[in-house]
């Protein structure tokens, strides 16, 4: 069966849609496959507006590694923006991949990347679009696997109607294996239909079939199991952890659009894992253990991205960067051979201290030095006592004054609000912090010309880490302390006017923790708000509250739960919860353990320089850290 | 800067939905992919030293779009023209680079062919909307900017201004010509424009043009137009066709002829 290009059909539409470049493919390095000559078909979807899901790792990753497959093509699709769905809709024209403009509906899986809960909504467009039906349950021979992935599928329940399976962890060998079982099904001739192909993936015990289970509740709408309804399916479904990254360096060729993207440089990904033990950082607790990629991977990976790409600027990728055991040696290595050729480096993601000031002095050797970002999260000493970020104010203050002596101009304090145990007093400590720092600034630089802005999001609890038991914070008294916040920033006559402050209201925080820690029930509030016209929750000017609130009102009639009971309701320890049958590795008692810590204010160390096994990951998923140094250097390039 | 380039390339196919900023982004990066030894600006953020003279609009396919580029060590030319089409993405097509002599280039570039196809149109109303446009004396158009709704005359501005049948005899009667394409697939009817337009501010594009034709003769294309730019440069007043801008740097280096450029009308 051969499959026509839609792009004929989609090309007439294109003159009246904003930013049509985003639509017609033929990005460098992007891969067109014959589709006859393979028989595992991928589409890749990232469920967000092109600008934003053309960076994304994952997809970039899984989209060179899957091509790399002589019998396997994957291509790529994002979200529509709604000018376009809608001539979609007017036209026929179905869900589109941009490499080769595919119709979505004729490949075998479609595969998409769950950064955040906020792309639910667009699924179901992508899905309604392509022509799937959104329920999986009704859904026939030739409809593709659709399949999750990406962080919020360490909790897919409240997608799980419209899922096929989903998988957890890293996708790098994961996603060979399944293409490997999509071939040999085809091969046997399909032998069982559908039903044969997800039992086959469900009995690795490394695809989770969500079908495959059932969800039994208590009267009172708490769930009181959940288990396999057929034998050969695993009772807890494994996350996947790819053990040595220099033998993955991808992307090698990274994808370079021609429209432009939120992150517009060559990105590579130093380690992975975090063991810091931030509570509140789901990323940290579901990505262990601490993964290094070596100095000289780095190097040549960078060297190859740069070449292949023509970025002129290389971010270092990590929960963490500046905890890489070489990372000293990388940025002066990377310095170095780069110096004369225009070439920015980067290093998101960095933690308080003076060291960090070190790197960032050495990557912007021959540019400006604009602004630092730290991120304290927590406003007051005792607040990050129950977060588990351990930096004491003077160690604070200490660095950014530092960095203000040392010529940087502008300091980046992100915060959150919202957290567990928080009072209104923790909230203003922003306010007192953010003080001092400008105070000691300008008496370390005998100069006003310093700023510092004071960023606040709101937490959300995340399940697979010790608040997953917590009770999210209300929206009313998130706005409240951040009005308080702000009146308190602003009616400072010494330094308010030095001051920014940047925060985001409280609503979007409750339909994330809705999303973030719902069951199957929650899947038709998605579906009700996505009836009702919900698309692109992740942007401000398409999200509304209340189109969540009336979605779920309509959605729970009838049961015992509703949108407080999802967010602002504690657990207790012995609560069965939506995704305990999912395995991130962490040791359920550890896991509550550090929530106790956190309500006494008890901190933990990481367990990167003191290995100690206590979380649980690495005896249950058989692995261990990998850090250096290795001890090895970059060696200069010779400019061709 | 030792030496400055002057490049024509054209934007193709698909390639025509890119903005004049991807454009210089994606020029940018082939500069670097291909080793260029391209200069930079001074000052905290240093810019490659490349500048573009005259974008066609997003949506608007052009066989003749001109950059400029300041090395730092000589190139030569073809060479030049070689390493930066490759390292393009195919749909950004470099026809032909010159080093620069001097002057101005955007000063050369005076007024532009334009090729406006029009599917589903009738070519014998398109013709008669173009006579009706060209013996007016103004013809006041509206256009959304991004400072709001601007009022301008689209008239004055067009030096020549044709319709023609897709196998390119000028349109009589909407059915004339059949008997030439009687072996091919006539297809649906297809009115092509061809208008010759002089560089003004605010600046004529050929949608002004097509807004024109329909207040002077409620001629409405059911669907959306193709259009592509054929040639910019020097205006010849009289004989309404434009000459190639870059041939003054050609002809200081001892007059070498210009190269084969593909016809413009087969782009894909």
């Amino acid at each position: 069966m051969s499959v026509e290009s839609l792009f004929p059909l989609l090309e007439p539409l294109l003159p009246s849609v904003q930013k049509p470049i985003q639509y017609v493919g033929g990005e460098l390095n992007s891969t067109v496959k014959d589709w006859d000559e393979a028989t595992v078909r991928w589409a890749l979807m990232y469920p967000d507006a092109y600008e934003v899901g053309l960076p994304n790792q994952g997809v970039q990753i899984l989209y060179e590694i899957l091509n790399e497959l002589p019998e396997t093509l994957a291509e790529r699709t994002y979200a529509v923006w709604p000018d376009l769905e809608a001539l979609m809709r007017e036209h026929g024209v179905p869900q589109f991949t941009v490499d080769a403009h595919r119709p979505v509906r004729a490949f075998d899986v479609l595969g998409v990347s769950f950064s955040t809960e906020l792309g639910y909504t667009n699924l179901l467009t992508a899905l309604d679009l392509a022509g799937i039906p959104l329920v999986a349950a009704d859904r026939g021979e030739d409809d593709p696997i659709v399949l999750a992935g990406g962080h919020a599928a360490f909790n897919p329940e409240p997608i799980a109607d419209f899922l096929d399976a989903a998988v957890l962890g890293d996708g790098e060998q994961i996603s060979i294996a399944i293409s490997e079982v999509v071939r040999e099904w085809k091969a046997e001739g399909r032998p069982g239909g559908r039903d044969e192909l997800l039992m086959r993936l469900a009995s690795t015990g490394g695809v989770y079939v969500p079908k495959f289970y059932d969800v039994e509740y208590h009267p009172d709408g708490r769930i009181k199991r959940v288990a396999p309804n057929r034998s050969g399916v695993p009772w807890r479904v494994q996350k996947h952890t790819v053990m040595d990254l220099d033998e993955w360096p991808y992307p090698k060729k990274p994808l370079v659009p021609l429209a432009e993207t939120v992150h517009e440089r060559f990105s590579v990904e130093i380690f992975r894992g975090c063991t810091r033990g931030c509570r509140f950082c789901q990323a940290g607790m579901i990505t262990r253990p601490v993964r290094e990629r070596s100095i000289t991977t780095i190097g040549d990976m960078v060297e190859v991205g740069l070449k292949e790409s023509g970025f002129n600027e290389v971010g270092l990728l990590s929960l963490s960067s500046a905890d890489h055991s070489e990372i000293a040696e990388v940025a002066k290595g990377l310095a170095d051979r780069y110096e004369g050729t225009n070439t920015g480096l980067s290093l998101p993601s960095t933690r308080v201290d003076a060291f960090n000031i070190d790197l960032a002095n050495e990557f912007s050797r021959n540019g400006r030095r604009s602004g630092l970002t730290f991120a304290p999260e927590g406003g007051s000493e005792r607040m990050r006592k129950v977060i588990n970020k351990m930096v004491t104010e003077e160690d604070l203050i200490r660095t950014v004054t530092t960095a203000y002596s040392q010529g940087w101009r502008q300091v980046k304090l992100y915060f959150m609000c919202g957290l567990p145990t928080e009072t209104d007093e923790d909230v203003l400590g922003i306010a007192d912090l953010a003080k001092k720092v400008i105070k000691a600034g300008r008496e370390a630089t005998g100069s006003r010309d310093i700023r510092c802005t004071v960023s606040i999001g709101g937490f959300v609890p995340k399940p697979h880490t010790p608040f997953q038991w917590a009770a999210q914070c209300d929206h009313e008294t998130v706005d409240n302390r951040l009005r308080k916040l702000r009146d308190a920033l602003r009616s400072d006559k010494e330094y308010g006017k030095a001051i920014g402050y940047r925060y985001h209201d409280g609503q979007p925080s409750i339909v994330e923790g809705l999303l973030s820690r719902g069951d199957r029930r929650v899947g038709a509030v998605i579906r009700a708000v996505w009836e009702a016209g919900g698309r692109f929750d992740g942007w401000s000017e398409h999200f509304s509250f209340d189109r969540w609130m009336s979605g779920a009102e309509r959605a729970f009639d009838g049961h015992p739960v509703d949108v407080a009971w999802y967010t602002t309701r504690e657990r207790d320890e012995v609560e069965v919860l939506p995704w305990d049958h999912l395995d991130a590795g962490l040791d359920r008692e550890w896991l509550w353990q550090d929530w106790q810590d956190a309500v006494t204010e008890t901190e933990v160390e990481d367990c990167r320089w003191t290995p100690c096994y206590d979380c649980g990951v690495c005896p249950t998923m058989g692995t261990e850290i990998q850090i250096g140094p290795t001890g090895r250097k970059l060696l200069p390039l010779t400019v061709v | 800067m030792v030496q400055r380039l002057r490049v024509r390339y054209a934007k193709r196919g698909r390639l025509r939905f890119t903005s004049h900023r991807d454009i210089s982004r994606a020029i940018e990066r082939a500069v670097r992919r291909a080793g260029i030894p391209v200069g930079f600006s001074a000052g905290f953020t240093p810019h490659p030293k490349i500048s573009y003279a005259g974008a066609a609009p997003t949506g608007v396919a052009s066989e003749a779009e001109y950059l400029e580029i300041g090395v730092v060590t000589a190139c030569e030319p073809d060479r030049l023209r070689a390493e930066l089409d490759s390292s393009l993405p195919t749909g950004l097509d470099v026809l032909d680079v010159v080093e620069a002599s001097g002057g101005s280039l955007a000063d050369r570039l005076q007024g532009s062919v334009w090729d406006v196809r029009l599917p589903g149109a009738d070519p014998a109303e398109a013709r008669d909307a173009a006579e009706r446009f060209m013996a007016a004396e103004r013809v006041e158009v509206e256009r959304l900017t991004k400072k709001g709704p601007r009022r301008f005359d689209a008239r004055e501005a067009v030096i020549m201004l044709t319709a023609e049948d897709p196998d390119g005899t000028a349109a009589r009667t909407a059915r004339e010509g059949t008997e030439e394409t009687a072996d091919r697939d006539p297809g649906p009817p297809c009115a092509i424009l061809r208008m010759v337009v002089r560089h003004v501010t605010p600046a004529v594009r050929p949608d002004d043009v097509l807004t024109g034709l329909r207040l002077v003769a409620a001629f409405a294309p059911p669907s959306p137009p193709t259009v592509t730019r054929l040639a910019q440069g020097p205006l010849d007043a009289r004989t309404g066709a434009t000459a190639d801008p870059l041939d003054l740097d050609r002809d200081t280096r001892g007059g070498e002829p210009g190269p084969a450029v593909r016809h413009v009308g087969d782009h894909k």
